[in-house]
């Protein structure tokens, strides 16, 4: 695994020319291409907010300014997480041409699909931020979280995405069970809602390796704490796990992929 | 490092015909079969072929070899071997350098992005800097030859000015290593002789090539020694014109007599003034023979012979009955020869001889052979199309515009 590590950081300025021609065609027009970034996550949180509306009236609370914050804090990475995923899985297939007829370290395809949705993510977090800014949610030593947390989601989206595109050729319907469950992920993922509302039966959702980190972010901006370390390690541990399990079967199948597209 | 560049060591490619399982949803159904009842799983093994067997070869530092060979003969995977986009099922093989491999000329290109732009990508994906790609742009644009449509984005460009640009940017990779797999067959013939300008100049710097084409004149222009590859083997590793010439004389395997007819052809020979032949020079003189037996007593025949070009185009044919010779009859066992007479003037490239036993008035064929023999023609001037009209520049002068124009 070293020396292919070490093989893809050379071909590193090839993996930002991917990037780079990713997000160049879809910003080609540039309204277009902000509005792309920010399109996923507004209707997120529109959606966040009327079902947390539903929830307030049910137990007879005033809905708070935090809620929504809470809800548009979880919404954009929790975008950054379905469109690296819907993105990297088609990323093989959509450079057949180049997957068939040139050598290099082929995971620079996921990988780059994932730096692309990254930058849509910084595109949209200066929205949020500003969103936060004008609420004046207040900010505390915590903040320091935010980078850790962020390459953590990062990571488990390269691991997830590793193994999705290479299954996505081997196996033409993966796509589609990769599609059903970033549909349906929203339900089991504390996006609409905190653990806290479900009291102790709150932890099952937390198993989510995706929850944690969610929660992680909205634990140090809005609530200004730190967030559950042990959770946080079990994340973690998934990433890194995810990674080096995507990764190494990535490489097992890669010289596979030329004669199976 | 070695004088050896490349080299093959018993290399094996197997291949599975068609698909096995390629959705969750067909092999999760099989995979719970194999457990609850004992069924094989179809691993596609009976259905598998090697596309490759036994190759060995090695090329030296600097040296071009050609690789030449029919369709499905392997070609290709060999290449995609060497450039590592295969992994071989057998064998080991050595590459030393930085190879690059023009086997698509523009796979890396993005419709939607500019020319320039497209540089960039093109040339990071063939493995050169950022800085290198800065400092040989201008090269590299000069060469494709569309400066004007720099900015535009090459979805917009014509498949030609789309392999331009792919060859350009390929062809300033400074490899140690270069693959050249067909490429060629894009562009104008302007455009090709600069492409084939500029293999020669790589190779002259040092440059190992390996040449993958049909083009057998460019072939042998480009490369002193070729590999034969026919069903996946090495059939003959030697000098370009003894291996072009094995290659000709392959296709009269496909000789087929029909067994039922009552006239067939036994026998064509296309020959010059020491014997058969299948390499000519443009405009020589070359002679077809050939011999008919009739099974049964037929009436009213004639020999019809066609040369026809890669493209399947008939360039030429002509008949025992259009040269004034009265159609013949035969007797049961009774054998015809004849004996055409033509003057090659074609261009240079690879021609199907084709014969056939023909009756005009009732438009009935009785036997054909096709290819009856293919020959390679080559030409001293470089001529291009279908034929040679041996074309001499007997004058050419520039004139100064008159000072009348110069006013204006």
């Amino acid at each position: 695994m070293k020396s292919e590590l070490k093989e893809l950081y050379k071909y590193r300025e090839l993996l930002y020319m991917i990037a780079y021609r990713d997000i160049k065609v879809r910003y080609k027009q540039s309204i277009m291409g902000f509005l792309w970034a920010i399109l996923m996550p507004i209707l997120i949180v529109l959606s966040g907010v009327v079902v947390r509306y539903a929830y307030t009236v049910v137990v007879h609370s005033p809905m708070k300014m935090s809620d929504i914050a809470s809800v548009a804090i979880k919404s954009v990475p929790w975008a950054l997480v379905v469109s690296s995923i819907r993105f990297t899985c088609q990323s093989l297939f959509g450079n057949r041409d180049l997957v068939v007829k040139i050598y290099f370290p082929k995971e620079i395809f996921p990988i780059a699909a994932v730096l692309a949705c990254l930058f849509d993510f910084v595109v949209a977090s200066c929205a949020l931020i500003l969103f936060l800014f004008l609420i004046k949610i207040g900010w505390s030593v915590y903040l320091v979280w935010i980078p850790v947390l962020i390459a953590t989601i990062t990571l488990f989206c390269v691991g997830v995405g590793l193994l999705v595109s290479a299954a996505s050729l081997f196996f033409r319907d993966v796509k589609y069970i990769v599609e059903i469950f970033l549909t349906f992920g929203i339900f089991f993922t504390p996006v609409f809602f905190d653990i806290h509302m479900f009291g102790r039966r709150g932890e099952w959702l937390m198993v989510n390796p995706v929850a944690p980190l969610l929660e992680g972010l909205t634990d140090c901006i809005v609530r200004h704490q730190s967030p559950n370390l042990q959770w946080y390690l079990y994340s973690l541990m998934f990433s890194v796990t995810a990674f080096a399990i995507g990764f190494t079967l990535f490489k097992h199948l890669e010289p596979a992929f030329a004669e199976s597209i | 490092m070695s004088d050896v560049s490349l080299r093959m060591e018993h290399v094996y490619k197997k291949f599975r015909k068609g698909e096995t399982y390629n959705s969750l949803r067909d092999l999760l159904p099989a995979l719970t079969g194999k457990m609850f009842h004992g069924q094989e799983l179809d691993t596609g093994e009976r259905r598998e072929f090697w596309a490759l067997q036994d190759i060995s070869f090695e090329v030296k530092r600097g040296e071009a070899l050609g690789i030449i060979g029919r369709n499905g003969a392997g070609k290709s995977t060999a290449l995609k071997i060497l450039s590592r986009i295969m992994k071989p099922t057998k064998g080991e093989m050595i590459v030393n350098g930085r190879l690059s491999a023009l086997i698509e000329v523009a796979a890396g290109f993005h419709p939607d992005l500019s020319g320039l732009e497209n540089i960039y990508l093109h040339g990071t994906i063939l493995g050169m800097t950022r800085r290198e790609i800065q400092t040989k742009l201008d090269q590299i644009i000069a060469f494709s030859g569309i400066e004007e449509f720099i900015d535009t984005p090459v979805k917009r460009y014509s498949s030609g000015m789309y392999a331009r640009l792919g060859f350009s940017v390929a062809a300033h990779v400074d490899p140690e290593v270069m693959i050249v797999d067909e490429v060629l067959s894009v562009g104008d013939y302007v455009f090709q002789q600069r492409c084939l300008e500029r293999i020669k100049t790589v190779i002259k710097s040092g440059t190992t090539v390996l040449f993958v084409s049909h083009d057998l004149k460019a072939v042998t222009e480009i490369c002193p020694r070729a590999m034969l590859l026919e069903h996946g083997k090495v059939l003959t590793i030697d000098r370009t014109d003894v291996a072009v010439r094995k290659y000709l004389s392959l296709s009269k395997d496909t000789f087929v007599t029909d067994e039922k007819s009552s006239v067939y052809i036994s026998n064509v020979r296309i020959r010059d003034r020491a014997g058969e032949q299948s390499k000519f020079d443009s405009g020589q003189t070359a002679w077809i023979d050939v011999e008919v037996i009739a099974r049964e007593a037929t009436e009213k025949l004639s020999v019809v012979i066609w040369f026809k070009d890669e493209t399947q185009y008939i360039i030429f044919h002509t008949s025992t009955e259009r040269l004034g010779f009265p159609p013949f009859s035969l007797k049961a066992g009774a054998t015809y020869r004849c004996t055409f007479e033509l003057d090659l003037n074609i261009a240079y490239g690879t021609f199907q001889l084709v014969t056939e036993v023909h009756r005009y008035d009732i438009q009935k064929g009785y036997d054909r052979k096709e290819p009856a023999a293919t020959i390679f023609v080559g030409s001293s001037t470089a001529v291009g199309g279908a034929v040679n009209c041996f074309p001499r520049l007997i004058e050419s002068e520039t004139v100064a515009a008159s000072s009348q124009y110069c006013e204006v």
